[in-house]
Order: C-alpha cells, then structure tokens, then sequence
C-alpha cells in the first residue's frame, strides 16, 4: 500500500485544503474562542454574584451543556438557529444562516460553558482582599472587575484558556457532521472524490498533530514563565 | 420500520451509547494506567515512550483518529488482514470503543500521572526501605492511593467518555444521537427526536455521577478532605 501512496493528490488538493478548509477552521476557532471567553467570563461573574437567580440560572445554563455531546449541540443548533433568528428578528418565518454563522454561534454557546468553569476559578483565585481592598478605595463592582479582578484571572488562567483552544481547534473538525468544508472536510471531499482516503486522512491528521503539537510546546514555554513570575 | 416505535429505536440508542462507552472506558483505564504509570518510572526511556504516546493521542481531534482507525488501517495493513477488518461484523462499533478508548487512555494516563506526582517522595522511599520491588511499590503503596485521589477527575473523563461516544455517528454507529438523528430524518420531527436524547443524556449523566459519588464516599482516603 505504502508503494502506491500519492503524494501528488496532496499537493494538488493544497490550496483547496488550506485556502478554503483550513481558513475556515482557524477563523471559526479563533471568534469561537473569543465568544467564549467574553461569554463564558460574563457566566462566571453570573455564577459568582451573590444573585441567587442569576447564579442559578448560570450554573444550570454549564452544567446543562456540559453533560450533551458536542455532536448533538451541533444539530440542536443547526436546526434552532434558524428559528431562533426568526424570533429575534421578528420575521415571519425562519430565517437562513449560513453554515459559518451556524457553526460559529453553536461553538460560541457551547465554548462559553467551558471557558466559564475556567473563568470561574480564575476569579476564585484571587485573594479575596483584593475586592475589599478595591472596594474600601471607593471601586465600584465593575471597575474592580475591570481593573482589578479579571486582569489577573485571565493572566492566571492564560495556560489554561489557552489549552482549552486547542481542544477547541480540534473540536471544530466535528462541523464534518454537518458537511461543512472545514479543514476536515476538505480533505474529506477530496479523498472521496479521487478515492484517496489514505492518502488525504493520513495528511489531515499529519496536518492538525503539528499545529496542535507546536500550540501545546508554546503554552507549556508560557506556563514555565508565568510560573516563575508568580 | 417494523413494529418498533421511535422510543424503542432511542433506546436501542442509548444501549449502544452506554455499550461502546463501558468497552472504551475500560481499555482507557486499563491502556491509560500503564502509560501513566511508565511516564513516572526512573527509566528515561520508558518515561519518554509515555510522553510520546500521550502526546500522539492527545493531539489529533477524535474525529481524525477514529477515521485513521476505520478507513486507513485496513488499507495499511496485508491485504487478507485488512479485508478481515472491513468484512468484520459490528465494525463501526469495535472501532468506535477501541479509537475512543486509546483516545481517552492518554488523558487518563495523565490524570494517574499527576496522581502518582501529588503523593509525598516518603512513600516510595518508605516502600523502597521496607525492601517492596518497583512492582509491588506500585501495586500496594503507589496505585491504591493515587486512583482514590484522582477519582473526581477520572468521574469526569468517564463523562467525557460517554459524550464522545457520539463522534462515531461519522463511522456509521447508530448511537443514541445517531438514532436521533436518523429518527429526525424519517419522521421530520427535529424537536421531539433531539429532546428526547437530549433528556436521555441527562439521565446517563445524572447516573454515572450519583453512582461515582456513591464510589467516591466508599473508597475516600481517612484524612484527606474527602475522607472520613
């Protein structure tokens, strides 16, 4: 088998596998891990608020997808999306949203869950003198979060946050379900059409293990300096 | 469809789900226990095969492993083994526990890893005074106190287990969102199909969780925090 490996399916398919798929891919894990973060840091200060109803509905809102397969949130979202769209525009019946829009909103609400666990002992991980002292210097709740709490929460949780998106960039391959011609699907597509399913598998799995590799050698440099900063 | 109803169908699911998660779980405790095991060991080498290892499974998406699994090794493989593969019955299946149980044997291996890591050097020294060979270090002093430390997180990675089942929809599994999914297509019922796995998931989880904290309370450490 190896005697007839095609080397040159891989290179014709190159631009298609990386201009189209991977472009997709990074795109979507990029703004999903924004989205989360933004959103997953708001559910963390929910759950940290001292609002029972507010904490409770944030803590039910994490442990609620985090107990549901990415795949089935994947489909619950592409089908309620375009409802959801509907409700919120006011329209008179569902709207269409692109498979990027799709995909981006389902990593967004299922990320948050995740980034704010993290987020959340994060905040716990500051001393709580450090609000009382804020508090004591006439802060109010949201300049000491701004100012004072969240900048080094993220900090601390930086390694972390940062892992979890590599975990994010290999859980984007999932949008496969959907055909969505991400970086896996790309080179799905191509393997089927020319029947080069080793050849194309073999390549994307090659493709993603260095990025992830090379991501997780750089967080690990920045823990080891984080770590002896503190 | 015959006389099965659509319930029967999601159940026959959620048998599948629960199924291949049990089969994965096991090889990723058992496969996972000796990787992290050998990344602590004084061997250079053994540690190193263990990180490699680890690093091998930890960073290819699932999706892209249980591919290689399933479309790629019978193609590597001689031509009589490989053909064995693909007329194998069940394959979907067997693929999904085995590519799912190596996939999550490398973060159980690191969870052990970081078990072994958190116990005082006294106790390997102490087993090491008391004349105990690395293997019965292992067996009687290291193991039992390291599993039972690392129980919540292995509580969560048996979660994760089970809701990774579901990227074997992509081989063919007839999981229980593959049911979902395949009801949803016969019946257009998107809503009803999805709600349903979705509060069958739930159950799962509320179970596994109530059964390992039942576990947790059993085998807690005397002085640790969680102890009696």
């Amino acid at each position: 088998m190896i005697g007839n490996f095609d080397f040159d399916v891989i290179r014709r398919a190159l631009p298609y596998l990386f201009f189209e798929g991977m472009r997709f891919t990074l795109t979507l894990t990029a703004l999903s891990a924004f989205g989360g973060l933004v959103f997953g840091t708001l559910i963390a200060m929910m759950r940290l608020s001292g609002y029972r109803l507010l904490a409770r509905v944030a803590g039910l809102y994490v442990d609620f997808i985090r107990s549901l397969p990415l795949v089935l949130v994947i489909f619950w979202f592409y089908f309620l999306v375009p409802y959801i769209g509907q409700w919120l525009t006011g329209a008179s019946r569902p709207i269409s949203v692109g498979a990027f829009a799709s995909s981006l909103i389902t990593f967004i609400a299922f990320e948050s869950a995740y980034f704010s666990e993290i987020m959340r002992a994060g905040i716990q991980s500051i001393s709580r003198g450090q609000p009382a002292a804020a508090n004591a210097l006439g802060l109010t709740y949201g300049q000491t979060m701004r100012y004072v709490v969240l900048p080094q929460a993220f900090r601390n949780m930086l390694p972390v946050l940062l892992t979890q998106t590599i975990v994010l960039f290999q859980d984007t391959s999932l949008v496969y379900v959907l055909s969505i011609t991400d970086f896996l699907g790309a080179a799905s597509k191509v393997a089927q059409r020319d029947g080069r399913l080793v050849e194309m598998y073999l390549f994307a799995a090659l493709v993603y293990f260095v990025i992830s590799s090379i991501a997780s050698i750089g967080v690990r440099r920045l823990q080891a300096r984080i770590s002896i900063v503190r | 469809m015959g006389t099965g109803t659509y319930l029967d169908l999601l159940l026959a699911g959620l048998v599948v789900t629960v199924e291949v998660s049990l089969l994965a779980w096991i090889i990723a405790l058992v496969t996972g226990s000796v990787v992290g095991v050998m990344r602590t060991l004084p061997s250079r080498t053994a540690s190193a095969i263990g990180f490699a290892y680890v690093e091998f499974f930890r960073n290819m998406p699932l999706l892209v492993q249980l591919f290689l699994w399933f479309f790629v090794l019978p193609e590597l493989l001689p031509k009589s083994a490989g053909l064995w593969l693909k007329q194998m019955p069940n394959a979907p299946f067997w693929t999904a526990a085995i590519g799912i149980g190596l996939f999550m044997s490398a973060r159980v291996a690191v969870q052990l890893q970081a078990g072994i890591g958190s116990l005082p050097r006294g106790q390997k020294l102490a087993a090491t005074a008391l004349g105990l060979t690395t293997v019965q270090t292992y067996r009687y002093v290291l193991l039992p106190m390291a599993f039972r430390i690392i129980l919540p997180p292995l509580t969560s990675e048996f979660l994760n287990t089970i809701k990774n089942s579901a990227v074997a929809i992509t081989i063919g599994l007839l999981e229980l969102t593959g049911e979902a999914r395949s009801m949803q297509e016969f019946s257009f019922q998107v809503f009803e199909a999805f709600t349903a796995a979705t509060v069958l998931y739930l159950l799962l989880n509320f179970v596994v969780v109530t059964a390992m904290r039942f576990l947790e309370r059993r085998v807690a450490i005397p002085g640790y925090i969680s102890g009696k």
